[in-house]
């Protein structure tokens, strides 16, 4: 790329418009509680912020934005009021602007990556947008299921557990975490990437950013708007403490210790 | 035979004022002794049964921290929830003059939390609430608990920080204890010029705030200044349960940068001429080239092996970049080399991660032996002279020794490495420490810059403070803990 032709890279001009996906969890470093009902966790009072994986996504277009490789990103995120302070972090990072999904009460407490995929997949219609970022997965669900529904909703090639991006003349190149090491892909546009943790490493928010993500549009829809039914599709039954770990026992030689492994049944 | 609760509690009240012969009694009043049954069903009473452990693995592990001290455990660890669990087992202990050992992260380097003298150690990491974040106010309160580390992260969507930095992860007020510092201090100052407000438990279980409950301005005239008389005081004069500490905005930009040098001085001379010339760096790190091999061999780099700077800067977007060509041009006048420099957060943690994992690799060089780490600060302009020295006197003994310094402080620490079966090294050792430190305080420095005195550096302090000076911290700390229990054995030679 030579430096007269930034945001082009032979003749192909990259001025992406990127979505990215902010979802509103529960702070990783809090200790989660099972609610006295037993069904749900208690989020009452409890910090939340933007889920890790997500702010990786948001950093990652914020780069690509740096590098003039994208002309506008947007922030999405579905839920509560509340959503509208992650929106403004992603703001604060250097998203454009943001689309707060308003659902709230039941229809949010029963929300599924289906639902949030078809959410996504029209918002992505709508803005018309090239590349759909999101966290590989959400730290209070672990499903790991948008990503993929949103490309199998919109029939768009996906490149998820993304650690390295690059372009690839009009397409991009995408390094993949997988169990036996790195994959790497070529993917053409427009696609979905989900991030995994060595993407890169998020920036803070700095102040002078807050302030002016102050100023930044976000608009609000609700599933009706963009033609979605966000009727639940699960019922929780229960939510349930792990066991309590009971205490150990000593065990005076290596013949105790066999015989009590071979009551457990374990050899 | 079991004493009841509101007995002991009239007990605790009995105000004592000592005169100045409680100096005498301080040292004689704390023997080591049992914990009775009826004491622990009293302490059981107030935190709940399963805060409460004589268990050998649980004491040792409250019996030691990061230094090569040893493992001195107490008799006894609570783990109290409120400042009111503090309070009622301060009582306690004040009653039965059992020694109080307050503990957080177990980070220290000075074997202040060690149980020398047994006690109960006052574990306080269940207190662990960020109470109040006041953003716009730049401060927040923090309970013991707290780590910075979980502050910091707690923080990152505000565009605050606080960057005391010492490089453990270690609890803000054991920070607030030991008056850390660490790699930012030469722009964002130590815990002494962060802390505003402290709730601190006497040893006879009153809760005072050294500024006033709730206060916490900029500044203030109003009384003795009793927030710095506990930082820095080691667990000596009373408990710290809560901290006001000062925050401030995230840096818009960062860039890192390393550069080599021929020799000591060209590297501090470079130091010493930045902060000459006003460049507000944010952080000047010094690696001999005995730490830089260290550093390649732990951490698998390529690093030049000579003296070494590591320089971070914040600011706005052009002003790093100014900073950073500024340093640069300095540093080319004093035969620097290699410089290079970056902005991403990946890139400059790759830069500084030979910095970050100084103490491991220094470690890693003789597997199986202990590190004594000293931590000397002197004027700045006496750096090069004693660094000199220091590094003359440890080649020529069997020991390694890499240094490693807060050059914009006038502060260093050198690693000696050293087996601590090896009678030898451990007199070479003994010898290397104490004169480093004699030849600091000649140079109207100090022998502990931000470790603390704890248990290593006692013999030291009345060579630093004077005699008169000493007397007078014993009178206080009479004044505040008349019974001589809190933290016995530390700071001041028995």
């Amino acid at each position: 790329m030579t430096k007269g032709h930034q945001g082009h890279l032979n003749g192909v001009k990259m001025a992406l418009r990127i979505l990215v996906g902010c979802k509103r969890v529960i702070d990783y470093a809090v200790k989660v509680r099972v609610k006295p009902d037993k069904m749900g966790v208690v989020t009452e009072g409890v910090k939340h912020s933007m889920n890790p994986f997500d702010e990786i996504a948001v950093e990652e277009a914020v780069r690509m934005k740096e590098k003039k490789l994208a002309s506008e990103i947007i922030a999405v995120s579905c839920g509560p009021q509340q959503c509208q302070e992650t929106l403004r972090t992603a703001l604060a990072m250097g998203l454009d602007r943001g689309i707060h999904v308003e659902i709230s009460g039941k229809d949010y407490e029963t929300l599924q990556p289906f639902h949030v995929s078809k959410i996504l997949a029209k918002i992505a219609e709508e803005e018309k947008v090239d590349i759909i970022f999101l966290g590989k997965q959400a730290i209070d669900d672990d499903c790991n299921q948008t990503g993929q529904m949103t490309a199998a909703l919109l029939d768009w090639p996906q490149a998820t557990f993304a650690s390295k991006i690059e372009k690839n003349n009009g397409d991009l190149m995408v390094t993949r975490e997988i169990d036996g090491g790195l994959e790497t892909i070529n993917v053409k546009l427009p696609c979905v990437i989900t991030s995994d943790l060595r993407l890169n490493e998020p920036r803070y928010a700095t102040l002078p950013n807050i302030m002016k993500a102050k100023k930044k549009p976000i608009a609000k829809k609700s599933p009706a708007d963009l033609g979605v039914d966000v009727s639940p599709r699960q019922e929780v039954l229960s939510v349930e403490d792990p066991p309590v770990r009971e205490a150990g026992s000593i065990v005076q030689d290596v013949d105790e210790l066999v015989s009590k492994l071979k009551a457990a049944g374990v050899v | 035979m079991f004493r009841s609760l509101r007995t002991l509690y009239r007990l605790s009240h009995k105000r004592m004022y000592e005169s100045a012969n409680s100096i005498r009694l301080l040292q004689t009043q704390v023997n080591r002794k049992e914990i009775q049954d009826d004491v622990l069903k009293a302490f059981a009473s107030v935190v709940g049964e399963k805060n409460v452990s004589t268990a050998k693995a649980v004491r040792e592990h409250h019996g030691k921290d990061e230094s090569y001290h040893g493992i001195f455990p107490p008799d006894l660890v609570v783990s109290p929830g409120s400042t009111e669990e503090v309070s009622e087992c301060a009582k306690i202990c004040y009653a039965e003059g059992l020694p109080i050992i307050p503990f957080g992260s177990g980070t220290g380097l000075e074997g202040g939390v060690t149980g020398v003298k047994g006690g109960v150690t006052f574990d306080l990491m269940r207190m662990d609430q960020i109470e109040e974040v006041h953003v716009e106010d730049f401060d927040v309160v923090v309970q013991a608990g707290v780590t910075r580390m979980a502050l910091n992260h707690y923080l990152h969507d505000t565009g605050l920080w606080f960057p005391v930095d010492p490089g453990a992860d270690a609890s803000l007020c054991g920070m607030c204890s030991t008056s850390a510092s660490g790699t930012n201090a030469v722009r964002y100052g130590t815990m002494r010029e962060n802390v505003m407000n402290l709730e601190v438990v006497l040893s006879d279980g009153r809760v005072i705030h050294t500024a006033g409950e709730g206060r916490r301005t900029k500044k203030t005239a109003a009384g003795y200044n009793m927030t710095n008389l506990f930082v820095g005081s080691e667990g000596t004069l009373g408990i710290i349960t809560k901290a006001t500490i000062k925050l401030y905005g995230q840096p818009e930009s960062t860039i890192s940068a390393v550069c080599h040098f021929p020799s000591v001085k060209a590297a501090v001379d470079t130091t010493v001429q930045t902060l000459q010339c006003g460049i507000p760096m944010a952080r000047i790190e010094f690696l001999d080239e005995v730490q830089m091999m260290a550093c390649n061999k732990f951490s698998h780099l390529d690093y030049q092996e000579s003296p070494t700077l590591f320089l971070e800067f914040h600011g706005s977007e052009s002003g790093v970049e100014e900073q950073a060509k500024a340093v640069a041009e300095i540093a080319e006048y004093n035969e620097g080399s290699g410089f290079q420099w970056a902005k991403e957060p990946e890139v400059r943690n790759k830069l500084w991660k030979a910095r970050h994992d100084a103490y491991y690799a220094c470690i890693a060089l003789r597997p199986g032996c202990k590190a004594s780490i000293t931590d000397v600060c002197v004027p700045i302009s006496r750096l090069p002279e004693l660094i000199t020295i220091t590094k003359e006197d440890i080649q020529s003994s069997s020991v390694v020794g890499p240094i490693v310094g807060h050059v914009g402080d006038g502060n260093f620490h050198t690693v000696l490495v050293f087996d601590p079966d090896n009678p030898k090294e451990v007199e070479e050792v003994k010898g290397l420490t104490d004169r480093m430190a004699m030849r600091a305080l000649e140079m109207h420095g100090t022998c502990t810059g931000e470790h603390g005195i704890g248990l290593g550096k006692r013999h030291f302090l009345e060579k630093e403070i004077g005699a008169v000076g000493v007397q007078v911290m014993k009178e206080l700390k009479a004044a505040l803990d008349p019974k001589g229990i809190m933290n016995p054995g530390k700071i001041f030679m028995d």
